[in-house]
């Protein structure tokens, strides 16, 4: 077995990982909102669409996470189909913490922090909302 | 209207945007607004929270082929969403006190710039000389070829970040890619090779979107019953497109293409202009 080196550990080799997680990003999201949609238009395919032209905005348990997940085991259409969004949302920032790790594996001390530096804006605004 | 047959549409519109952006290099959210805010008459807000989603299946979805190949810069592409993402955070907050009818010109500006952009002639840089800075960060890189292996520089990273703070600003805003400003920042400014710019640029959109999406999911902009089709749909469209690319001459879709956003940007401007948002 090859030894878990820098060497082994080249760019070519993250890349092609990270080229995966992304796919399996999409394609999990995708599968998830599919599933939540066909029981969203099962349930209410056949009522007339919301008052989408004045905006409201989404209730509480739709834009944070704990709601959303809560929705889904309670197999909500809403709160699936709003789960396959946070996983496609997910899946650059999971890409984010990914470089950082093979940054760290390569020992590129200056690309570690500059790829910490993205990943701290983007949990910063994901955990202040910036509801100003 | 029935939500079965809303949906439908909006399944039919998102494969389009898709299968169109992944052949032009316009983003898929470049069709989702306009298609939401001037044919169903959904609010702004709404719209940009789906053309968000949609920027980020696109990038991930196209992102995933393009980094196996190796083509794409990493290492400028992190460096450079430094500026993205305060950029796309900065934008969303703006958002909140930008009124509708100026996110509506705002569009139509950028869009007409973007339709520009891909009908620019492309031609690959001649040999240029890293600049110092370039060096430092190490964002001098190679791509494959058929003739094997190419090595590159870059020059002028500064003007390069701060074109890309604006893009990020403006995805933000918009909850677009800006993609064509992207590779504007990169291709012109920084003289990356035109293969590495727009392959890097792809990349960068899906963390770019994803910094504002998270702003604009917890104010609750995106909706599930909206987001479902686009999803699937821009999906769909962008894997046929990534399909078809290969085996297609792009030049006289990309003219049509332009040709109608510019159309349609101009009606978005009549009617921001108008106060119709």
């Amino acid at each position: 077995m090859k030894k878990f080196s820098t060497m082994y550990f080249r760019d070519r080799d993250i890349q092609k990982i990270i080229g995966k997680l992304l796919r399996l990003g999409v394609v999990s999201a995708s599968i998830i909102s599919l599933i939540g949609g066909i029981i969203y238009l099962s349930v209410h395919g056949m009522d007339s669409i919301p008052d989408y032209h004045k905006f409201h905005g989404q209730p509480e348990t739709l834009t944070q996470i704990a709601g959303i997940i809560e929705k889904t085991f309670s197999l909500n259409a809403r709160g699936i189909m709003q789960l396959g969004v946070v996983v496609l949302i997910m899946t650059p920032i999971l890409r984010v913490f990914c470089s950082l790790f093979s940054f760290a594996i390569e020992k590129d001390r200056m690309y570690v922090v500059i790829t910490f530096a993205v990943l701290s804006i983007i949990l910063f605004s994901m955990f202040t909302g910036m509801k100003i | 209207m029935s939500i079965l047959i809303f949906t439908l549409i909006l399944l039919l519109g998102a494969y389009f945007a898709g299968l169109i952006g992944s052949m032009t290099g316009l983003g898929g959210g470049v069709v989702i607004i306009p298609l939401l805010t001037l044919g169903f008459h959904i609010d702004i807000h709404y719209a940009i929270g789906a053309a968000l989603v949609a920027s980020i299946a696109t990038s991930s979805g196209s992102a995933s082929a393009y980094v196996r190949e190796g083509i794409t810069n990493m290492r400028l592409g992190m460096f450079l969403e430094i500026a993205t993402t305060l950029g796309a955070v900065l934008g969303a907050a703006i958002a909140v006190y930008m009124p509708t009818n100026a996110i509506a010109i705002i569009f139509g500006i950028v869009l007409i710039f973007s339709a520009a952009m891909t009908l620019r002639k492309k031609h690959d840089q001649t040999v240029v000389v890293g600049s110092a800075a370039s060096k430092r960060l190490k964002l001098n890189g190679s791509y494959p070829t058929v003739e094997g292996q190419k090595s590159y520089q870059l020059t002028n990273v500064s003007g390069g970040f701060s074109l890309m703070t604006l893009a990020g600003v403006l995805s933000g805003l918009l909850g677009i890619g800006s993609g064509a400003l992207k590779v504007l920042a990169m291709d012109v400014i920084m003289r990356v090779p035109f293969k590495v710019s727009t392959t890097t640029s792809n990349f960068m959109i899906g963390v770019t979107a994803a910094a504002s999406a998270v702003v604009y999911l917890q104010r609750g902009y995106i909706d599930p019953g909206i987001a479902f089709p686009v999803i699937v749909g821009v999906l769909g469209g962008a894997t046929t497109g990534a399909r078809l690319l290969q085996r297609m001459n792009v030049k006289v879709l990309r003219i049509i293409f332009s040709v109608a956003i510019s159309i349609v940007a101009i009606n978005m401007m009549y009617n921001g202009f108008h106060h119709k948002f």
